[in-house]
């Protein structure tokens, strides 16, 4: 079982932390378990996603494997506690598209887990597109993620975070020099 | 030219930071090789035949005498003495010792360089036109957007994983210098009827084993709507873009396989739902940018300087120099000078520690401290008055710098090939110097005319061998080196690929076939016909009988 970190904290100043898990990752080959919360893939939510979500006393997140769409999930997303991304191989860059449409044009609010192949080196770029909860693979701390996450003290493009980009940096400066 | 200001410096510093962390987790054991690949090519820094390989990014080609220094010193210090130019406006150091590369990145920052995304799946550092800012053709300066994207695409969050490398082009000209329809996206800035600034957009051209000029996708892109424009492409790129094959990932085979009128209608369809007001980079942050490219202190200058015309009625080379490897400029009194690195016999692209201090000094003392590096693998000094010309002529001539052979036969893009490169198959830079050799007469190179060659090592075709007038690519048979000739390519405005002539022909057989396609040509020429021209107007039989008949 991987260890679950979360990101906690203000939204500019990322903190990595251990977190209990509560979900199961569920294979479409499993049953579901008789009681607590899971993720399923996105077919099998399909199929039985209402019945689970309708019990009530549970919650439900989605796994969605590099090539699945977002879209499908769009009128979901306010029953969904968790969207978990899948990176089968850390090379592949489609679960950063993914989780930045998840919270920019769909506005989910819910946990972006980052599952699979997920290794400190990427948590600069994930925690920019969204991702709040990984599940690395490189056996790394919090630690170290919470000193990837914040490395740089600027950035040049705007993603799904809120930070200032570069030009906003210079135009503030601007304004200060003009006071 | 931009200026790195603190925000630009801080981020190197982090970035330096954070490389020079991974090497000592490398080489105290606690990353494997394997893990530690993708971080070190992140930082431009590849693993060779004979040692580590650092490539620095150029960012459009521009450097500053100041960083030219830095670059001489990097090579005295850590290198053999020399640094390469490659075909796409960077340098590369081919001799590096893992344990200095953190040093190296740390003294390169220092004059605001870096190896940022030289390498790996991300967007790469985007070129221009070597002439911007100083020719007169063009309708604006391809520098401030290529700095704006050098800004955005820099550590992109969501664009750093692609199916594959991707590679952006600009040019404000008509003459394309940048070779923009063979690359990922090529961008055209255009005006249209109303005046309105916006960008011809060419997605999809490339080169390696599946060649293609690349369609227009969109006429004309307004120029504030860039950004949102690019993340609608490398949008739609990172999600279909094929990662199955690595040699079916780039965007050319995407764009290839869903038609260029559905790539483009997709990417529309993309665009229309990003928010424009929040992609795209504010009109103060632009002119700012804009600002830092506008402030050349030209001189007001006669159009005519007599000290040159008398100079260069006195001496048969510079006159010669001026014929070859001086352009016109936009202002009066000023010229492009153009500094070649395919001295005869030498390796194309290669510039001594010494060379790159002597070009450093022009451009500072003569050169509005401005130099840029070509795709053609040369340096340019932009703006040199014409009245310094024969000062900076003799100096340049000096230290083996004045070869006057801008676009002439002796002019060779080459790859390092089989000499440096782990990808080769074949030596490229022996052969472009047999072939510099043959021609080595100058009168002769002059009477040919224009006429580029073109040789890549192996199928990646990093000499850009598909686009040449006469390609040539190495091949391995049974171990042995074997090179498969084209003709009639073309990278600039008349972007064309070229037709393969025949069997390849073993390395001693090269030289002697491009004089054969040479004579051919010359027989054939009629006016003032490029070989290009020629070839076009008479086809691939002559030029194959002529070569292949000797074999016979």
């Amino acid at each position: 079982m991987p260890k679950l970190i979360k990101l906690v904290g203000a939204k500019d100043e990322h903190q990595a932390q251990w977190a209990e898990d509560a979900f199961v990752h569920v294979t479409d080959e499993d049953a579901i378990p008789e009681a607590g919360d899971v993720i399923l893939s996105l077919t099998r939510f399909q199929a039985e996603g209402d019945t689970l979500l309708s019990s009530n006393s549970r919650r439900v997140g989605v796994r969605i494997e590099p090539a699945g769409e977002v879209e499908a999930l769009a009128y979901d997303l306010p029953r969904l506690s968790l969207v978990a991304l899948a990176f089968p191989k850390y090379r592949d860059g489609r679960a950063y598209t993914s989780a930045r449409l998840l919270r920019e044009r769909f506005h989910y609010e819910g946990e972006i887990r980052a599952v699979g192949d997920v290794l400190q080196e990427q948590a600069g770029f994930m925690v920019r597109v969204g991702f709040d909860a990984f599940e690395p693979n490189d056996g790394s701390s919090p630690e170290a993620w919470t000193k990837a996450a914040n490395r740089f003290r600027h950035v040049y493009q705007r993603a799904a975070d809120v930070r200032p980009i570069a030009a906003d940096e210079r135009a503030a400066q601007v304004e200060e020099s003009a006071l | 030219m931009y200026q790195y200001d603190v925000i630009d410096r801080e981020f190197l510093t982090d970035r330096s930071n954070e490389f020079r962390h991974q090497v000592v987790r490398r080489l105290a054991g606690d990353l494997t090789e394997d893990q530690f690949k993708p971080l070190r090519l992140m930082n431009g820094l590849y693993l060779q035949l004979h040692a580590y390989m650092l490539r620095v990014a150029i960012p459009y080609g521009s450097l500053n005498a100041r960083q030219a220094r830095r670059l001489a010193w990097v090579a005295r210090t850590y290198d053999k003495g020399y640094g390469h130019m490659t075909t796409r406006q960077n340098v590369q150091f081919n001799w590096i010792k893992l344990k200095d590369a953190p040093d190296i990145l740390d003294a390169l920052a220092e004059v605001d360089l870096h190896a940022i995304q030289t390498s790996g799946n991300c967007i790469r550092n985007t070129t221009a036109d070597p002439y911007a800012g100083a020719t007169a053709e063009e309708v604006d300066d391809p520098r401030v957007w290529s700095e704006v994207i050098r800004q955005w695409s820099t550590l992109h969050p969501e664009f750093s994983f692609l199916p594959r490398k991707f590679k952006i082009a600009i040019t404000g000209a008509l003459t394309d210098r940048a070779a923009v329809k063979v690359h990922d996206i090529g961008l055209i800035l255009r005006r249209a009827r109303d005046g309105s600034l916006g960008f011809e957009v060419i997605v999809g051209g490339g080169q390696g084993r599946t060649p293609y000029v690349g369609p227009t996708i969109k006429q004309h892109l307004p120029a504030g709507s860039l950004l949102s424009y690019l993340e609608a492409v490398l949008r739609v790129y990172n999600r279909h873009g094929r990662r199955d094959n690595i040699y079916k990932a780039r965007i050319k085979i995407l764009v290839a396989a869903l038609g260029a009128e559905e790539f483009g209608r997709q990417v529309e369809e993309e665009w229309a739902k990003i928010d424009q007001g929040r992609a795209d980079l504010g009109d103060v942050e632009l002119a700012r940018i804009r600002g830092a490219f506008a402030q050349t202190p030209f001189e007001t200058l006669p159009a005519r300087s007599e000290a040159f015309e008398a100079a260069k009625a006195a001496s048969p080379s510079l006159a010669r120099f001026a014929r070859n490897n001086v352009k016109p400029h936009k202002k009066p009194g000023y010229a492009i000078v153009e500094v070649s690195l395919k001295a005869i016999g030498q390796t194309p692209g290669d510039a001594t520690a010494d060379q790159l201090d002597v070009v450093a000094d022009l451009a500072e003392r003569y050169g509005l401290d401005d130099l840029r590096v070509t795709h053609a693998q040369n340096l340019v000094l932009p703006h040199i008055k014409l009245d310094d010309l024969p000062a900076v002529h003799a100096i340049l001539e000096a230290n083996g710098l004045a070869t006057a052979n801008i676009d002439l036969v002796s002019d060779i893009i080459a790859c390092p090939g089989l000499d440096y490169c782990a990808l080769a198959n074949a030596r490229a830079i022996p052969i472009a110097q047999d072939i510099a050799k043959t021609f080595a007469d100058p009168d002769r190179a002059e009477t040919i005319g224009e006429l580029k060659i073109k040789i890549s090592g192996c199928i990646n075709a990093c000499g850009h061998h598909h686009v040449a007038h006469i390609g040539i690519l190495g091949v391995d048979k049974k171990g042995e080196e074997f090179y498969q000739l084209s003709l009639g390519g073309s990278g600039a405005e008349d972007a064309t690929i070229g037709k393969i002539l025949g069997p390849a022909l073993p390395a001693d057989r090269v030289a002697p076939a491009i004089d054969t396609l040479v004579d051919t040509y010359l027989a054939a020429r009629q006016g003032e016909e490029r070989f290009l021209d020629t070839y076009r107007r008479v086809g691939l039989e002559p030029f194959k009988e002529a070569v292949y008949a000797q074999a016979d």
